[in-house]
């Protein structure tokens, strides 16, 4: 499997990205952004825009957006926190396929090859 | 898009490349490549360093491979602009259309092998219940694709799962397809770097 000290590797580009939405420097605190990452302990509106962008993106509207503006958040803090739901979700369900990935190729140890 | 920042809040050089792409390519720059520009220090740079390493790095799968997976994974998401984007990109990279169309519409009777089949079938639950097992893996190495391959899938799945989520919920412009052709041959030309 890949080595997370190949910093081409797929999971180590992966950490990179997570990392800088996360704790790099923002408009947002780390505390909302991590929570948007999360979606997870949010108050509307921005609940359902950070839901939204996790679950059913396609269904985000004008509105969503407008309410989260009109709570006081300026578009730049808006803006990252839609980043860190996107990458939060995705990041969940591509952990969860690499777990189901490592498991299998521990079995096949000396077998099968990936990097 | 829906945040004005990500129409206008460009420093002047990177207006001006705007301004040049515009004019070579005939077409605005699309929002996917627009966002890249926009703080890239905080999403862009990152972000464009893992699609081009799943998109255009070494793997056993082609190029037109990956964009159908990327259209397929796209089409789960009901996200409008990457559908079109990477059917386009795919149809170019295989100069077969029907071949991405029939696979979207309805991946078994699609013209596709095996191994492919299997794959975009394994990203579809992944995208649509979130989690996949390793029996689902063992499904797909019985059905031809290597474990590398498998990791390679995986990593393409990631990039537009995150993509189509940008799109979506910060409201993409869907242009007319002789944008997207035009984006298609870019992307086949240049990658996304």
């Amino acid at each position: 499997m890949a080595n997370n000290n190949d910093t081409s590797s797929f999971r180590h580009l992966c950490q990179g990205l997570v990392s800088r939405v996360l704790k790099g420097k923002g408009y947002s605190s780390q505390t909302d952004r991590q929570a948007a990452f999360n979606n997870a302990g949010l108050a509307e509106p921005l609940k359902t825009l950070i839901d939204k962008t996790a679950n059913q993106a396609y269904k985000v509207s004008d509105g969503d957006i407008d309410a989260v503006l009109q709570s006081g958040l300026s578009e730049d803090q808006i803006f990252e926190l839609v980043v860190c739901a996107a990458v939060g979700q995705s990041s969940r369900q591509y952990m969860n396929a690499l777990s189901a990935l490592d498991e299998v190729a521990k079995e096949n140890k000396g077998g099968g090859h990936a990097s | 898009m829906r945040l004005n920042i990500l129409n206008h809040g460009y420093n002047a050089g990177t207006k001006i490349l705007f301004a040049i792409i515009k004019a070579v390519s005939r077409y605005p720059l699309p929002d996917a490549a627009k966002i890249i520009f926009y703080r890239p220090d905080f999403y862009g740079r990152p972000a464009k360093k893992f699609t081009q390493r799943a998109m255009r790095g070494p793997s056993a799968w082609s190029v037109g491979d990956r964009e159908l997976m990327a259209a397929y994974v796209s089409n789960l998401n009901q996200c409008s602009f990457c559908i079109k984007a990477h059917s386009a990109v795919a149809a170019q990279a295989y100069n077969d259309r029907a071949k991405v169309d029939k696979a979207l519409a309805d991946l078994n009777t699609g013209n596709i092998g095996e191994p492919l089949r299997a794959t975009l079938s394994l990203l579809g639950k992944l995208t649509r219940a979130n989690s996949i097992d390793a029996n689902d893996i063992r499904t797909v190495m019985a059905a031809g694709a290597s474990q590398q391959q498998i990791e390679d899938a995986l990593a393409v799945c990631f990039a537009f799962n995150v993509t189509n989520r940008l799109a979506d919920a910060l409201g993409f412009f869907v242009p007319g397809p002789d944008a997207f052709d035009a984006g298609a041959k870019y992307l086949l030309k240049r990658g996304y770097q």
